[in-house]
């Protein structure tokens, strides 16, 4: 069985008296190590599938099966634990906490581990030098740019060295540079560190440093590309 | 950093809007412990569990400012079930400055001390006191406060009593202290026989009695025997037990508890106001991190437990430092008997109770202003307050 298996999924949403179908009966099927780039359309489905993925939303019907476990059938309480312990999220917009310092931020996932202060605070600096940045500790995120953030952000969501990274358009605010410098980050997690890495974004540069590249158009998969990582 | 740590981050990420709402809770806090502990002093239930159960106190019957004659004191201790009496009147006295009242009674000493004898004296000092024509004697605390001595002449003012050649300054000569039972008494205490021969007018006149019965249970027949002796003399009476006279006296100032709660009430309600308003802005401020937090893995318990008791310390610890200095100027208003004169100084078991009130009702403040968002935390889901 594939490390990430979605099975006739399908997502709605009601607006009022209104049914908005989100993605409809997709199927999608992942090893672990995976790079895979998400593209498409604004309401395409890109971010709902991700939030599936992630376990941060419930399909309309259909199966989530992510390492094993099936996310359908976990409460809000399991699916929490879960997420803290497999998933790395990072956002568009960094969604830095602004009155803790990047270290404090790193830490906030390691609060829900049994590691004492010191241990947590050790392993937030480790993360810290994996997206080198272990100068920056004290600095709160009003005080780095937007490309450090967002590597501030790579490191929190490192940091309780979960197996899946997900990824909403990490580059959507960055300028070219920055970004450059995010997508090789995202590169060295998934070749040297072994991450699964799911990416939504709109830039096409930005998928080709992906392994795979899928298409959403109207919540159906489209096109499926298998890509050789840039070098 | 801990979760108590995030939440007290949380709690001053807006130093102003927090330091302006504990300054809120503080001054409330303060008049809470203030005068809630004054308003129960002033309550039925205190003053009647406070005082002796088995004296009565006999006044004229239309106005406590008005006199009775001294010869009741005799046709009183006549009834059976009297065991003594003593007298007491208001001398207006004030030390120095008109401003500077002294609460002086020209009392029996003799008979006093018996009567009330919680007022513990030596016997040394109460043998002076009886000797001594021009005596007075006054509370231990008193005595420390103006660094008095045994054999000082103090000069006291009266507003009411002058004395023969038209002088309202007496002297009295100091023979001893006393130690009254409760914190803040400043009563000082002087011969009625002296008073009584030198004063321009009220001689063979007394503020009013004190009985002390043998039986509690006497205290309603003697009550309606002593009142019906004087019913049909140009000095008719009232007695009532010391409870209740108090309490009467009290009432003069109107019905304090009421206002007192009333004002409370009001404070509070501003004050839940000011908090729920607080909590609600820090909640809509942050219901997009709440989102980042629940997708990290904190589950919704853990954020709604972190908001609540974000709340709570946003009450409890202005109302600590508002009851610490509210304790604060009740004890230097108590020991420097500016209470005394008007208002009764509330014991320490009273400011103690309110104090625990307080932070009892601090607690229940945090609970329900921070029931909401705490409530609406739980309930939110990711993707709706990651897209607020």
């Amino acid at each position: 069985m594939a490390f990430i298996e979605l099975i006739n999924v399908v997502k709605n949403y009601t607006k009022g008296s209104e049914v908005v179908h989100v993605l409809q009966d997709l199927n999608l099927s992942l090893n672990a190590g995976d790079f895979l780039a998400l593209m498409g359309p604004s309401g395409s489905g890109k971010s709902t599938l991700l939030n599936l993925i992630g376990g941060i939303d419930k399909p309309t019907a259909g199966r989530v099966v992510v390492g094993g476990a099936e996310l359908g059938g976990m409460s809000s309480s399991q699916l929490a634990k879960w997420r803290s312990e497999s998933i790395g999220f990072v956002f568009q917009f960094y969604n830095l906490l602004p009155f803790l310092t990047a270290q404090r931020n790193i830490e906030l996932p390691l609060l829900l581990t049994n590691l004492r202060g010191a241990q947590r605070k050790e392993n937030a600096m480790t993360a810290l030098r994996t997206v080198s940045l272990d100068d920056r500790a004290k600095h709160k995120p009003g005080q780095l740019s937007g490309g450090q953030q967002q590597r501030v952000a790579i490191a929190r969501a490192i940091v309780a060295d979960p197996q899946i990274l997900v990824c909403d358009e990490p580059t959507g605010d960055l300028d070219r540079q920055s970004a450059q410098e995010i997508l090789e980050l995202l590169e060295i997690l998934n070749d040297r560190f072994k991450k699964t890495i799911i990416m939504v974004t709109h830039d096409p540069l930005a998928a080709e440093h992906a392994k795979k590249v899928l298409h959403l158009d109207k919540g159906v998969l489209v096109e499926s590309t298998e890509e050789a990582v840039s070098a | 950093m801990t979760g108590l740590g995030f939440v007290w981050k949380n709690l001053y990420r807006k130093k102003t809007r927090t330091f302006l709402t504990f300054f809120c809770l503080y001054i409330a806090f303060l008049l809470y412990v203030a005068l809630g502990s004054i308003a129960v002093v002033f309550s039925v239930d205190t003053i009647s569990g406070e005082l002796g159960a088995n004296r009565l106190q006999t006044s004229a019957k239309y106005s406590m400012i008005d006199d009775i004659p001294k010869r009741y004191v005799d046709e009183i201790s006549q009834l059976d079930g009297v065991e003594l009496v003593t007298h007491m009147s208001w001398f207006g006295g004030y030390y120095k400055e008109p401003n500077n009242m002294l609460v002086t009674f020209p009392v029996d000493p003799s008979t006093f001390f018996r009567v009330y004898p919680e007022y513990e004296i030596s016997d040394e000092h109460l043998t002076a006191f009886l000797e001594t024509r021009r005596g007075m004697v006054a509370p231990i605390s008193l005595v420390e406060r103006y660094e008095w001595k045994v054999g000082d002449i103090i000069p006291i003012g009266s507003q009411i009593y002058p004395q023969e050649d038209g002088n309202y300054i007496w002297e009295f000569e100091l023979v001893g202290s006393y130690t009254p039972d409760q914190d803040g008494q400043t009563a000082v205490l002087l011969q009625y026989d002296y008073f009584e021969e030198a004063t321009a007018f009220g001689k063979g006149a007394v503020g009013w009695l004190a009985i002390q019965i043998s039986d509690p249970q006497l205290a309603p027949e003697l009550s309606q025997q002593i009142d019906s002796m004087y019913i049909n003399s140009s000095d008719p009476v009232r007695t009532a037990t010391e409870s209740e006279s108090n309490r009467q006296f009290l009432a003069q100032y109107g019905n304090i508890t009421l206002m007192m709660s009333g004002i409370l009430l009001a404070v509070f309600f501003t004050i839940l106001l000011v908090c729920a308003n607080t909590m609600a802005q820090a909640f809509r401020e942050r219901i997009a991190e709440l989102g980042v937090l629940k997708t990290i893995g904190f589950n919704d318990y853990r954020l709604g437990l972190w908001m609540l008791s974000e709340a709570i310390w946003l009450s409890v610890i202005p109302a600590v430092f508002g009851v610490l200095i509210g304790m604060g100027v009740l004890f230097m208003l108590g020991s420097s008997g500016a209470t005394a004169m008007f208002v009764p100084t509330p014991p320490m078991s009273v400011v103690l109770s309110t104090a625990a009130s307080s932070l009892g009702l601090a607690l229940a403040l945090g609970v329900i202003v921070g029931a909401i968002p705490a409530l609406t935390t739980t309930r939110m889901s990711i993707v709706d307050a990651m897209h607020a």
